[in-house]
């Protein structure tokens, strides 16, 4: 029944919409008292003062405490892990090969999942979705809008990231395969590269010597000319250096996540104008031991020292089975961040790091209509987010 | 002699009644002596006045359910293991013990994992400061029924074996569902589980009939004796006198389960064992969808609340408006940590994110305070804000459930053992695993 | 008059229903064109043919021409309810009980309903020699498995009642499937034995408790105690057997041990239909549509039904869902009809023959005054690949229909095992 209504709500696409709020956060600009939106074929058609914004004739009104930008999670392998947890429901990683660059998050994600609605009804409208860390070269991310329709209607970016992993998760997949050391796991990688610049130097050959047609290492000769970008997990301080050394040495486009040390070494992070994505904020103790000297004032620690900030939920590999970063970040708010810095990070500043920010991230005139009504403090953990729009569909009317 | 401490200017939640605008708290060693409103209460003279104006103070956090402590809490002896006992396995220095007092938490129920049909032994600790874990472990004195540590018990019966396991000083960990399936030699199905547990309680039932007509024969007179059943003691036994006091109703069953047929299953098991078996369900996921049956059987549940459903089927259905659901028909609702799966500095969000679900406010912080002190059966001793009771307490500097409130101070027994003004202490409030004491 | 896709859902209605104009088929009598069915307070109060029986003022007046009803069907094996029912503590483990494993809430249990299922036996799977006790449930709509149990000997009073009554048979395999696993025989003469061996220990258990009940103090004897009740006839042992010298086994164990026995499966009855009927063994069948999968249900065929009425055997028919899909319960009878088998014949056993097998047949199987209110409401003839289930009902309360979205879906859809809200509550 959620699901037909969820249908049914998403192709609502022809009704205008009219969203007033007591607060209206563009993020882009400052805070609008008794602001108002209006949307309009998917886009934002008008933002400003309420006063001086007709509702137009069959528009739809909405109201509420505090509207924002959609919020986007800057790596999730949510619509790859489903519910269940069983061999048939997770599509976030393969096992055979530590070099895997030809994968691409699209052929796996299911824009049907339960808990892809789980966190759309808390507002999360943007998701980047990846394999989970493990292979120290896996495969390719996909940027969707959160919506229920095929992964081709959906795509913001149908083909993004690569993805690399460092530190303990390389070695407890891959110990076998060349990674059971930081070291070996290093070298795969950098081998990988060369041997993307080797290929790419056989591609150019005349047809007869052609290197025949490789599918990931496209992906990387593409990388390594600055047609994509590198996105390192990466916790330990030392493995956050190594993965800016390697971008440094091969000339890299990179985005950080996980860094639960990277507020151990926000100079360096800054110095190298490198963002970061952070998650989780609220590690767990079982975990791997690389994320031992997580604090929950890492976001804050990292922000003052100047580099951009984003969140991402990541992989879990038992319950819950997906993070909200909505919840993640408000840990950030409260320990250090605070309210504007970390509502910043959750749209704009991740909608930059994602290479989105002319289309989502901030309520402007002629952007998507991905927006959030809620009902009081968006981090207070009371407060609900009761409608959710994405690309100018309400796709969630109830209080969550 | 420690002069009295005043804390003045407070917004104060007693729990045991409504939130006092302009409150003080009068602490007298371990006792509190005095709540109310600043009008209504007389600060003694020597008293050490602390001016908390702006602050809010509410009793200390009582954790249900959690394995802090550093130990490896999952044995595998066989699926039912009473003699299993999580206090050997605890160290009071591991900082996860110092994260607790960070978030609030003045006493802790700590348990053996649910990788078993029964785990063993809980554990339940003050979060007093202590060198031992004698020191921490709280013991109930079968005549007063009042708890207090196993130090203090040893201290006045020195002849006596120690009171750590001499005492009742916790009860045991049962679970069902998927967690205790699987292994060498667990079973394979709910069937099997139930059949194991239910036969484990019914031979512990049956040996405590064996004792008590033993007793009978003893305390009769040589006539009446030849009337009764001849009937002869059996030998003590560390793991089956354990499961005796089960079913008597001397320690209580804190029993891991969410699917609602699960639960209902240990219903039916405390139906086969009599109503003096004292039942806490834990995690409770799918309460909501037999909210009755719970409350018929005066059953109350342990919740933890979790951002997110699924990671194995049965959690597939669970919703943060569970609490609210089953709060409503009257379930006494405890807010849990399960600690590592949630931390426990974050159990305050625990209790805030149930309101989100829809439970009243009120009866959020009394899930995390007096609820989860009615349920230990400790609620005569700790759990609000009353003169007698403990000082057990925690200084906020904001509205209990507010994201923005941080524990400023915990006391456990009228010792201060957290400050986040102190520097050393505050990573505990904020970083990882890696922190440990100075 | 309320047409009858309008009656309420499942709220119990204080006054009479009035079920009128459908063809009726009792099974305890024969069919009724143009009938009326009164139901009041959960049971049956009359049925006869329009005209012919009076229909009480107040009665709620259901028109329902064009449709026909029949009892609500018994499912008389089957493992809906969402759990593992294969247990491994050894191949004979008769203190287990189905109850402990069935989540009500399961989606598998809402399909039985849309198969026109009310009462359904659920039973330990076939990979141990004793695989445990089985469950009779009344598909009743609760979260509450206990709310659900059709018990001998019920308890009063108690909200949860305790196990006590006997609230259901005993599961017992042969052949193939009970040998193999580790501590499982590995062959049919292992079998044979290790079966008698626990039937002789319920009989001295038997002869134990014939000198009084147990004091408290006695050591319990969970296993001993329901073997008891099996050789005691009390409790019935639903055999899964298929080969022809399975099938002969049984009846030596059954002279020998005197048991109430119940033969499922049977693929090989045909062979042997003459000892079956000579012994009076009733016989639930499982209807599938091609023999093989493993040797001994190679011979499998659809004139079983049809061979074993002939000579006076009691047949029924099963799902053994997931084996064969609950919805499609009255297809089962269908086939049979196609191996030979009387369409009423074919009827009784998805409903009064499986009733009597488990001793429920004062209360259901068949459309009697007095009876439970337990009813399908068909858009066509029972037998006929053109109807559909449209409602079913449950001691007068309707807990299925197929004309509410959820209904279709349930009737129709893939059934979807995740009941996970799309969004967060």
């Amino acid at each position: 029944m959620n699901a037909l209504l969820t249908c049914w709500l998403g192709t609502a696409l022809a009704t205008p919409l009219y969203l007033r709020a007591d607060v209206v956060h563009t993020v882009s600009g400052d805070p609008i008292d008794n602001g108002a939106v209006i949307v309009d074929d998917g886009k934002i058609l008008a933002v400003g003062p309420a006063a001086s914004l007709a509702i137009p004739e069959d528009a739809w009104v909405l109201s509420g405490a505090v509207l924002t930008p959609g919020l986007i999670d800057g790596w999730t392998t949510a619509g790859l892990t489903g519910p269940l947890n069983s061999s048939g429901d997770q599509d976030h990683a393969e096992s055979d090969h530590a070099v895997d660059p030809a994968l691409r998050a699209l052929d796996g994600y299911h824009p049907r999942d339960p808990l892809l609605g789980w966190l759309r009804g808390l507002g999360v409208t943007t998701l980047h979705a990846g394999p989970s860390p493990g292979q120290p070269v896996s495969g390719r991310t996909f940027i969707a809008e959160n919506r229920v329709a095929s992964v081709d209607e959906i795509a913001l970016k149908d083909d993004a990231f690569v993805v690399f992993s460092l530190g303990e998760q390389p070695k407890n997949r891959f110990g076998s395969q060349g990674s059971a050391s930081r070291m070996g796991n290093a070298a795969t990688i950098r081998q990988a590269l060369e041997d993307a610049r080797d290929y790419a130097t056989r591609r150019a050959l005349p047809p007869a010597d052609r290197a025949s047609r490789d599918l990931g290492q496209d992906a990387l000769v593409e990388l390594l000319a600055g047609k994509r970008r590198a996105l390192f997990h990466a916790h330990r301080a030392d493995d956050i250096q190594t993965a800016l050394r390697i971008a440094e040495e091969y000339g890299l486009d990179l985005v950080l996540a996980g860094a639960a040390e990277g507020w151990m070494v926000a100079e360096d992070v800054a110095a190298a104008g490198v963002p970061v994505l952070i998650g989780p904020v609220m590690a767990r103790s079982w975990r791997d031991g690389e994320q031992r000297n997580s604090s929950f004032e890492a976001a804050a620690v990292l922000a003052d020292a100047g580099v951009t900030v984003g969140f991402m939920s990541g992989y879990e590999g038992y319950v819950p089975k997906v993070r909200v970063v909505l919840f993640e970040a408000a840990i950030a708010a409260a320990n250090g961040l605070g309210f504007s810095r970390t509502l910043r990070s959750l749209t704009l500043d991740a909608a930059g790091i994602l290479g989105i920010a002319d289309q989502a991230g901030s309520i402007d005139v002629g952007k998507r209509a991905d927006l959030v009504l809620f009902d009081g403090d968006p981090f207070e953990y009371a407060s609900h987010a009761c409608v959710v729009v994405v690309g100018g569909a309400v796709v969630s009317e109830t209080c969550h | 002699m420690a002069a009295p401490i005043a804390w003045v200017g407070a917004v104060v939640h007693p729990v045991s009644g409504p939130p006092i605008a302009d409150g003080v708290v009068v602490v007298d060693g371990a006792v509190i002596v005095a709540v109310g409103a600043r009008a209504d209460v007389v600060i003694p003279q020597d008293a050490d006045v602390y001016d908390v104006s702006g602050k809010h103070i509410a009793p200390g956090i009582i954790d249900l359910h959690s394995h802090i402590g550093g130990g490896r809490l999952h044995e595998s002896l066989g699926p039912v293991q009473p003699g299993v006992a999580a206090v050997d396995a605890i160290d009071p220095s591991h900082p996860s013990i110092d994260r607790a007092r960070a978030g609030g938490i003045t006493t802790v129920n700590v348990m053996p994992g649910s990788g078993k049909l029964l785990g063993g032994q809980t554990a339940l600790l003050s979060l007093r400061p202590g060198v031992l874990i004698d020191d921490l472990l709280l013991c109930e004195d079968p005549e007063s029924h009042r708890w207090q540590t196993a130090s203090s018990l040893d201290a006045a019966a020195p002849d006596a074996p120690p009171a750590r396991h001499a005492r009742v000083c916790g009860g045991v960990k049962m679970a069902n569902g998927t967690n205790p399936q699987g292994d060498g030699g667990d079973p394979k199905s709910r069937m099997g589980s139930a059949y194991l547990q239910r036969k484990a309680l019914l031979d512990a039932k049956a040996r405590a009939a064996v004792l008590d007509a033993a007793d009978a024969r003893a305390a009769a007179g040589w006539w009446a004796r030849r009337r009764l059943p001849d009937v002869k003691r059996p030998e003590p036994d560390i793991a089956q006198d354990v499961l005796v006091q089960v079913v008597r109703g001397e320690r209580i069953v804190h029993f891991h389960s969410h699917r609602a047929d699960d639960m209902v299953t240990a219903l039916r098991l405390r139906e086969e064992v009599g109503p003096q078996l004292r039942l806490v369900l834990h995690h409770g996921s799918e309460g909501f969808k037999v909210a009755q049956a719970l409350a018929d059987a005066g059953v109350p549940l342990a919740i933890n609340v979790l951002d997110t459903p699924g990671g194995k089927e049965e959690t597939l259905e669970r919703q943060l408006g569970n609490p609210a659901a089953v709060a409503e028909l009257g379930v006494p609702v405890s807010i849990i940590t399960d600690d590592p799966v949630q931390d426990s500095r974050l159990i305050r969000r625990s209790a805030g994110l149930a309101v989100r679900g829809g439970l009243d406010p009120v009866l959020a912080l009394r899930a995390l305070t007096l609820s989860p002190a009615e349920a230990l059966g400790i609620a005569a001793q700790t759990g609000s804000l009353e003169p007698g009771k403990e000082a057990d307490l925690i200084v906020l500097s904001g509205p209990p459930l507010s994201v923005w409130t941080h524990v400023e101070q915990t006391w456990a027994d009228g010792v201060r053992v957290y400050d986040r003004a102190d520097p050393a202490q505050r990573v505990f409030s904020t970083g990882g695993d890696a922190v440990v004491a100075p | 008059m309320i047409p009858l896709l309008c009656a309420l859902v499942h709220v119990a209605i204080a006054a009479p229903i009035a079920f009128v104009g459908a063809t009726l088929h009792p099974v305890s009598g024969p069919r009724i064109d143009d009938g009326v069915l009164l139901v009041e307070d959960g049971q049956i109060l009359n049925i006869g043919a329009r005209g012919g029986l009076a229909i009480p003022d107040n009665a709620v007046q259901l028109d329902s021409s064009g449709k026909h009803i029949i009892p609500g069907l018994v499912d008389s094996h089957s493992h809906i309810g969402g759990s593992r029912l294969n247990e491994a503590l050894g191949p004979v483990q008769p203190g287990l009980s189905a109850v402990d494993a069935f989540d009500p809430t399961h989606t598998s249990v809402d399909r039985a309903r849309a198969g026109g299922i009310t009462t359904v036996h659920v039973m330990p799977g076939s990979g141990k020699l004793i695989g445990g006790q089985t469950a009779y449930l009344k598909l009743r709509r609760s979260s509450v498995v206990d709310d659900m149990m059709l018990c001998v000997d019920p308890p009063d009073g108690a909200a949860l009642p305790a196990r006590r009554g006997r609230c259901g048979g005993m599961k017992m395999a042969n052949g193939t499937n009970p040998q193999g696993d580790g501590g499982d025989p590995k062959s049919r003469m292992g079998a044979a034995f290790l079966q008698r061996q626990a039937l002789a220990r319920g009989q001295q258990r038997l002869k134990a408790l014939d000198n009084g009940p147990p004091a408290p103090h006695d050591p319990t004897d969970l296993d001993g105690d329901v073997l008891a009740e099996v050789v005691s006839g009390q409790r019935t042992v639903h055999f899964h057997t298929h080969r022809a010298d399975d099938i002969a086994t049984i009846l030596a164990l059954r002279r020998e041990f005197g048991i109430d026995v119940v033969l499922h499966h049977v693929s090989e009855g045909w062979k042997v239909a003459d000892a079956i009927a000579a012994a009076g063994l009733p016989c639930s069948l499982i209807v599938i549509d091609a023999p093989g999968g493993k040797p001994e249900a190679m011979q499998l065929s659809l004139q079983t039904g049809a061979i074993l009425e002939q000579k006076g055997v009691p047949v029924a028919f099963h799902t053994d869902d997931p084996i064969t899909d609950s919805r499609l319960f009255l297809r089962s009878a269908g086939l049979a009809v196609r191996g030979g088998m009387s369409p009423d014949g074919a009827l009784r056993a998805l409903t009064l023959t499986p009733a009597e097998m488990m001793h429920l047949d004062d209360t259901i199987g068949s459309l009697q005054p007095g009876k439970a209110a337990d009813l399908v409401v068909l858009s066509g003839p029972p037998l006929s690949t053109w109807t559909r289930v449209e409602q079913t009902w449950v001691e007068g309360h309707k807990v299925f229909d197929r004309a509410t979205p959820e209904g279709a879906a349930l009737a129709a859809g893939g059934g979807a095992d995740l009941a996970l809200p799309e969004e967060p509550r």
